[in-house]
């Protein structure tokens, strides 16, 4: 057997032992994302509930009013969407555009007459229950909802769709990353000297002095978030110590604010900025500092001359962890923060669980998505893959 | 005379000591709390009580979610630490470019938010009548765990002494004889290591928990997010210090198998 083909059995047998885990990351991860991401720009929904609708709008011209057979087939639709009580569906799908169209559509959907058979002009039938059915504008929104793809979550997402909501999601993308940028600058400035103290000491205080690092890490983030709100309560520890230093009269609003997120995602994330410094310092020989000193420099100058930029790759490796994971963090600001300290997979969350507008979802979650890969790239690029560990 | 590195190198030591403080005492802050007589979460105590941790054994909305959360974190270790083990002992004989982009794939699920896999899982789990079911969550549990497995024997068997298998089976023994005495055992800190974080990540899940459980199926974390939002007592800080005294028992295992965490950077 020569070399190669021996490197070439070694892969056959790497690559059907890693086949099982594709296959399951497959159906429990990646057609998952897929799926979502394809979510984000297709639009079913009321092609589903108006398929007679769709149908009769695909020869309009889109300047004049459609003709009767659009208005009979709209009528038909929703006394059809009534019976199956998909009205409402359709209903929140066009109101995507406007909510006015949703209200047009649900009164419509209520007020059709029961026994259609003795209409005979349907376009009057529906102006005179909604007006707006004697304008374009509704007959445009509902040509532009009839799918099957649609531009109209990413661009809401983006805040340029126009509509009602037009600018919150970017709003949301600008806090997003403020907060992210926040958290990522006070982790690195407090993961300095903690890195250097666990540089600097030896033998069994080394371990106890990790241990501190590592036991944060291992308790989950939902319990650490509560035990922030405990303590930064009204009448929590920090308060009542404040107040009893007299550093306040009053105690401080430490929660549901910007001040609570922060201070509760820095805990969560600092040593993720710690433990590539420390490794980095650690690599350090402590005769460079000597060296600095001895040709006259002083600690400022040796630190930033000598000491930062060689620990430069250890602390931009961290800073870049901790931003791509406060990106991400859901829990951390659902407890501490206010309604205006809420991230974007907050409005992920919203959007499927409470708005049941999906595709927004989607879209929101495929932009946040995008943005991780990317950086998860550069991270991998820059770090590697192998020092990867969350 | 004014000694300004002995200066600096003291005032950094100290600032070194207090961001430390400032990761430790949280944990411990609520603890004494959970045993405290009276109902109030906060200083001073009325009295030392464990009352709060015999209502949370009596309660039957606890002991489900306990009892859910055990289940899901064990079949999430049995469903990952098989799979990933194989991923990485295949990983482990691959020679070409390309491995490293493999590799970045199948831990890819560390990285990407979990309210993004949550959802991904929601959209995709629902329509299969998946989406309020245990094995919905074990499965996406599984996804969300098997990097940390990957990783551990991954660290475990790119160490491993090579020429111990190659002596195997020059001296006539089968694949499967040398897998089973040579490449385990040498594997077996990394495994365990592995199933110790796929069981912590999945013990300590909430957002895809949030996500895809009906009140059936609500997990431990979940009943605590619950109750720190819609009513905090100490009971609720109960719980906590039992999640944490559980995840010291994790770390403590950690340790003893002798795989700390590998230190990034």
């Amino acid at each position: 057997m020569t070399i190669d083909s021996a490197a070439m059995r070694s892969n056959i047998v790497g690559l059907a032992l890693i086949a099982p885990l594709v296959i399951f990351l497959a159906f429990t991860f990646l057609v998952p994302l897929g799926r979502m991401l394809v979510l984000s720009v297709s639009d079913t929904e009321l092609a589903a509930i108006m398929p007679r609708s769709v149908i009769a709008l695909a020869s309009w011209d889109g300047e004049t009013l459609p003709d009767e057979e659009a208005f009979a087939a709209v009528a038909a639709d929703l006394a059809a969407a009534r019976e199956d009580r998909t009205a409402g569906t359709a209903a929140r799908r066009l109101g995507y555009a406007s909510a006015e169209w949703r209200t047009v559509l649900s009164s419509t959907a209520r007020s059709l007459p029961d026994d259609a058979s003795s209409i005979t002009n349907w376009q009057d039938t529906l102006v005179s229950i909604e007006p707006a059915w004697g304008q374009a504008k509704i007959w445009h929104a509902l040509a532009e909802a009839r799918g099957p793809f649609t531009d109209i979550h990413v661009l809401t997402a983006l805040g340029m769709d126009g509509g009602p909501d037009s600018g919150l999601y970017v709003n949301v993308l600008v806090r997003t990353f403020v907060i992210a940028i926040s958290a990522t600058a006070i982790c690195l400035l407090l993961a300095m000297p903690a890195a250097y103290l666990l540089s600097s000491v030896s033998g069994p205080l080394a371990g106890l002095l990790m241990l501190t690092l590592l036991l944060p890490l291992w308790t989950s983030v939902l319990v650490r978030s509560t035990s922030w709100l405990v303590i930064l309560q009204k009448n929590g520890i920090l308060n009542q110590i404040l107040m009893a230093l007299r550093i306040t009269n009053a105690p401080l609003d430490l929660i549901y604010n910007r001040t609570g997120v922060l201070i509760a995602l820095t805990h969560v994330l600092l040593p993720y900025a710690v433990l590539p410094l420390y490794a980095a310092m650690k690599s350090l020989p402590k005769s460079q500092m000597q060296a600095s000193r001895s040709l006259g420099g002083g600690p400022l100058s040796g630190f930033f001359r000598v000491y930062l930029p060689q620990v430069l790759p250890g602390l931009s490796a961290g800073g870049l962890m901790v931003f791509i994971l406060a990106l991400g963090y859901y829990i951390t600001p659902l407890l501490l923060g206010g309604q205006g300290d809420q991230m974007l997979p907050f409005y992920i969350a919203y959007n499927t669980l409470q708005a049941l507008n999906w595709g927004l979802a989607a879209s929101l979650a495929g932009g946040l998505l995008i943005v991780t890969v990317i950086l998860y790239l550069l991270y991998v690029r820059l770090v590697g893959v192998e020092r990867v560990r969350v | 005379m004014f000694d300004s590195m002995k200066f600096w190198t003291v005032l950094t030591r100290l600032a070194g000591i207090l961001v430390l403080l400032f990761l430790l005492l949280p944990l411990f802050a609520i603890i004494p709390l959970a045993f405290n007589a009276g109902s109030i979460v906060s200083y001073p105590m009325t009295g030392l009580s464990t009352r709060w941790f015999e209502a949370v054994v009596s309660t039957p909305r606890w002991l489900n979610s306990i009892g859910n959360s055990m289940i899901v974190a064990a079949a999430t270790v049995a469903l990952s630490v098989p799979l990933g083990t194989a991923a990485a002992l295949g990983l482990d004989r691959l020679h070409f470019a390309g491995k490293s982009v493999v590799m970045a794939i199948l831990i890819s699920p560390m990285i990407v938010p979990v309210i993004i896999t949550a959802v991904g899982v929601y959209f995709f789990f629902a329509p299969m009548g998946l989406a309020n079911s245990l094995l919905g969550l074990i499965l996406a549990h599984s996804a969300i765990a098997v990097p940390y497995v990957l990783v551990s024997v991954n660290a475990v068997a790119s160490q491993r002494d090579r020429r111990l298998e190659r002596a195997g089976s020059s001296l006539g023994a089968t694949p499967f004889v040398v897998f089973r005495t040579i490449t385990m055992p040498l594997i077996l800190p990394g495994i365990v290591s592995g199933a110790i974080f796929a069981f912590a990540a999945s013990f300590d899940e909430v957002v895809i928990a949030m996500m895809i459980t009906g009140p059936d199926q609500k997990t431990l974390p979940r009943e605590l997010l619950s109750g720190t939002r819609e009513n905090l007592d100490p009971s609720v800080l109960a719980v906590a210090t039992i999640i944490i005294a559980i995840s010291a028992g994790l770390l403590v295992a950690l340790n003893l198998v002798g795989a700390k965490r590998k230190v990034a950077g």
